[in-house]
């Protein structure tokens, strides 16, 4: 971290996303370019507010690229992999190998030679899946065709680092200089032995996931407190990373593995939302470091040169991209939106660079060249996309017929999420559920969760107050949201946070008493539910009919008594405050109340049924 | 009354549905004192509406199961703006299907009876074509004759205990015994 303390960096850092990714995104084009724009002016060349460190940072910042495979991991359900497969493979093998290939041509006729030109060609046929994919969920695009078209590029193109690491050592030419890429606990074994303790690591985490670490996670959800488990969920990406990585893998592929295996546990949406917020700020500080780190004046000495590189290779994989589109018959306008997303190179291509560099692949010129090629075809990107759908993409959308994927990548979609399964939010839950509506429901008591989980009831372990987690368990597809935590303040926390970030959200509370409710009502809430209200009232209407009034007339008199009584809620709230008046008001509907009780049981002529009888002597 | 009974099982004897759907029975004199008079019989079944559907989700399904283990369907109700009270309306909405009491395969009610024992507070000459209310009751249950006819039930025309309010003791013993025999010779008419 060079000699600035390591606090003034931060400060440094937060600042300028906070500038400027606010703009960014007012301007429409996404965090992604905020942050590297930031990246530059914070960079040696701007500012000079932090060296040339940031290639040392852009080594623990990739770890916020780890995270996010970690998130997309646990987004994945097995079946949605087996229902992209054709995708996956064919659309992404394809991707993979035809931008390799023409990039190959392309580097052999630029003089290179062709153990550099293979490298350049893997490393150019790698596309960014943070800005891609952080683009996409911005947009609300990761549902779309030319989303999971994008999803699939991607996620093959990850797994596709694997091998492609192992090839390079291959590619070098001449002396290799030690690299400082992953000191692998299996250099020194031969090829096969590689690829078997690989395989033992990863059938490794695939069974440990499955059988060993939702026991453990509800262990620590028992203990209840929540720094713990987010400390767990942090633990688990790191300790795979760092497995991952002694054996030669991508630490990435490895968490995205671990990711998939719990995609399909309960803590599902609780590790996502605690992951999230590291997530978010290590991938902001990964872009940033890109940007700090783009070698400014080598632009500016070669700006034809290198706008000319970044306008080839943009043009160069968009045109792969469409032809395989076509072939793949997907719609025009889908078709150009992915091309387009995924015309920039990877964030790995640094890594490879770095490596490829140590190996003596390339020289340093060249290298620092092509870095700022790929940065810059990455802050294209938003760029690109923003004008896209500005122009031909509107203009396409309303020719092309809208066409609904049922395939999605979040599953949890349900227009009705019920935070809190107790005595209350179970009962709601069920009616819904018997009714043919789709619930989401969160609960925070793990013995609870497993139990219900063996009813076959889908509940998600996490505290309902993290904005976060309600976010992961698809609060903005949601249309109500029903508050039915136990703790009052749990219940305020709840509700004041969804109605901040989604104010159209309808939100429909349970009270425990009056008191309760009425604080409720205060926030702003118009459906306030008390819990025992009904149940009471019930339990009195049928105290009436075993005294022998009739069925209809106890019913009369539990509506009118309900009614009633709602009115008061309402008249009272304004003088909750004031004891006295309180207090005298209350009788006063309560006398009101006992008046209209009599009339109705029939103690009083109300309905005056001989009236017609009078008229006809008239 | 006892030896009449004692046939019940050798004659098929019609096995009598007497609906009740009265709001304010607790109110009413005069359709306490009717059901008063209703016979004790294996034959006769009497269902009181408003107490089993209080909050008028009617079990159509089991409605009509009833409905099938009956021959005669007598309905008691008071006369309210020319009409049943809301929950028969309901109940005939409801229970009377398309495809089951009537239309394409709807034959669930052929060849039962359709009567109707109304209370109204008004008099006979009140419900006179120069009356105060200018028709007369058979007039005003045209749209249950039509029901019942499309339902293939004969219809039989209705029991009136009119100007209930008037009636003195006397008069209730008399309209109650006629109610009686009412219902008795309803029992007595050969089945089919």
């Amino acid at each position: 971290m060079g000699e600035v303390n390591f606090f003034i960096q931060a400060i440094i850092y937060l600042t300028s996303a906070i500038i400027m990714v606010p703009i960014a995104n007012r301007l429409g084009l996404g965090s992604v370019l905020g942050y590297l724009v930031a990246g530059i002016f914070i960079g040696p060349f701007v500012f000079g507010f932090v060296g040339t460190e940031g290639k040392d940072l852009l080594h623990f910042a990739e770890f916020g690229v780890v995270m996010m495979l970690f998130a997309i991991g646990l987004e994945l359900e097995l079946n949605l992999l087996w229902r992209l497969k054709f995708w996956l493979l064919g659309l992404g093998g394809l991707q993979l190998l035809l931008t390799t290939i023409l990039v190959f041509l392309f580097s052999i006729g630029f003089q290179f030679s062709w153990k550099s030109s293979v490298a350049l060609g893997f490393i150019l046929s790698l596309s960014s899946t943070a800005i891609v994919l952080q683009t996409l969920k911005e947009k609300g695009l990761m549902k779309s065709i030319s989303g999971q078209a994008s999803f699939s590029i991607l996620l093959f193109q990850d797994m596709a680092v694997i091998p492609i690491l192992a090839i390079f050592p291959m590619l070098s030419e001449g002396d290799v200089v030690t690299n400082d890429h992953g000191h692998s606990l299996v250099e020194h074994l031969p090829g096969y032995q590689k690829t078997l303790v690989v395989l033992f690591v990863v059938i490794g985490i695939i069974l440990i996931g499955r059988y060993i670490l939702s026991p453990i996670f509800r262990l620590i959800a028992k203990s209840g407190s929540r720094e713990i488990f987010t400390g767990a969920s942090l633990l688990l990406v790191i300790a795979i990373s760092v497995l991952m990585t002694s054996v030669g893998v991508s630490a990435a592929l490895g968490t995205f593995l671990a990711g998939v295996v719990l995609a399909s546990s309960e803590f599902r949406h609780e590790l996502e939302s605690n992951i999230e917020p590291f997530k978010g700020l290590l991938l902001g500080l990964f872009f940033l470091s890109v940007g700090a780190s783009m070698e400014l004046p080598v632009v500016f000495q070669h700006p034809m040169k290198i706008v000319g590189i970044v306008v080839g290779i943009i043009f160069l994989k968009a045109l792969v991209l469409l032809l395989l589109g076509f072939l793949f018959k997907l719609p025009l306008d889908q078709n150009l939106y992915m091309a387009l997303a995924l015309s920039q190179v990877g964030e790995f291509s640094f890594v490879l660079f770095g490596y490829s560099e140590g190996l003596g692949i390339f020289d340093k010129d060249t290298i620092v060249i092509l870095v700022a090629c790929v940065a810059l075809s990455m802050a294209f990107t938003p760029i690109l996309l923003l004008l896209y759908e500005k122009t031909i993409f509107e203009a396409l959308q309303s020719k092309a017929p809208k066409k609904q994927t049922n395939q999605s990548l979040e599953k949890e979609e349900n227009p009705v999420i019920i935070c809190g399964f107790g005595r209350f939010g179970n009962m709601v839950g069920r009616f819904l559920r018997s009714n043919g509506i789709g619930i989401t429901i969160l609960d925070y008591d793990a013995d609870r969760v497993e139990m219900l989980g063996r009813f076959g009831f889908k509940v998600f372990f996490g505290d309902a107050t993290r904005i976060e987690l309600l976010e992961s368990a698809g609060l903005e597809h949601a249309k109500v949201l029903i508050a039915a935590l136990d703790h009052p303040e749990k219940q305020h926390e709840l509700i004041r946070n969804v109605k901040h970030h989604y104010p159209n959200i309808q939100i429909v509370a349970r009270a425990g008493d009056r008191e309760e409710a009425y604080d409720l009502k205060e926030m702003g809430l118009s459906f306030i539910y008390r819990e025992t209200r009904e149940t009471a009232v019930k339990l009195g209407g049928d105290v009436l009919k075993l005294l022998g009034t009739r069925s209809y007339a106890a019913e009369r008199a539990k509506n009118l008594f309900l009614t009633h009584d709602d009115e008061t809620f309402h008249e009272l709230f304004d003088l909750r405050k004031d004891r006295v008046q309180y207090i005298s008001l209350a009788k006063q509907r309560n006398s009101e109340l006992e008046r209209l009780m009599f009339v109705d049981l029939g103690k009083e002529d109300e309905l005056d049924l001989d009236s017609w009888s009078e008229m006809e002597r008239m | 009354m006892q030896q009449y009974f004692l046939f019940d099982d050798l004659i098929q004897m019609p096995k009598i549905l007497i609906q009740l759907f009265h709001p304010f029975l607790e109110k009413s004199k005069a359709n306490q004192m009717l059901l008063d008079s209703i016979p004790i019989s294996d034959n006769i079944t009497l269902r009181d509406l408003y107490e089993l559907y209080p909050n008028f989700t009617i079990d159509v399904k089991l409605e009509q199961k009833i409905l099938m283990e009956h021959d005669v369907i007598l309905f008691q109700h008071p006369f309210y703006w020319y009409s049943c009270p809301p929950l028969m309306k309901q109940w005939i909405d409801f229970v009377l299907e398309d495809g089951w009491a009537y239309g394409k395969n709807g034959n669930s009610l052929d060849g039962k009876k359709w009567i109707q024992a109304i209370t109204t507070g008004g008099s006979n000459q009140a419900y006179q074509e120069d009356g105060f209310h200018k028709h007369r009751i058979e007039d005003f249950l045209l749209p249950f004759q039509r029901t019942a006819e499309l339902c293939q039930m004969y219809y039989q025309s209705p029991f009136l205990v009119q100007g209930t309010f008037q009636l003195k003791e006397g008069d209730f013993q008399k309209e109650s015994l006629r109610y009686r025999n009412l219902i008795l010779s309803l029992l007595e008419a050969k089945h089919g």
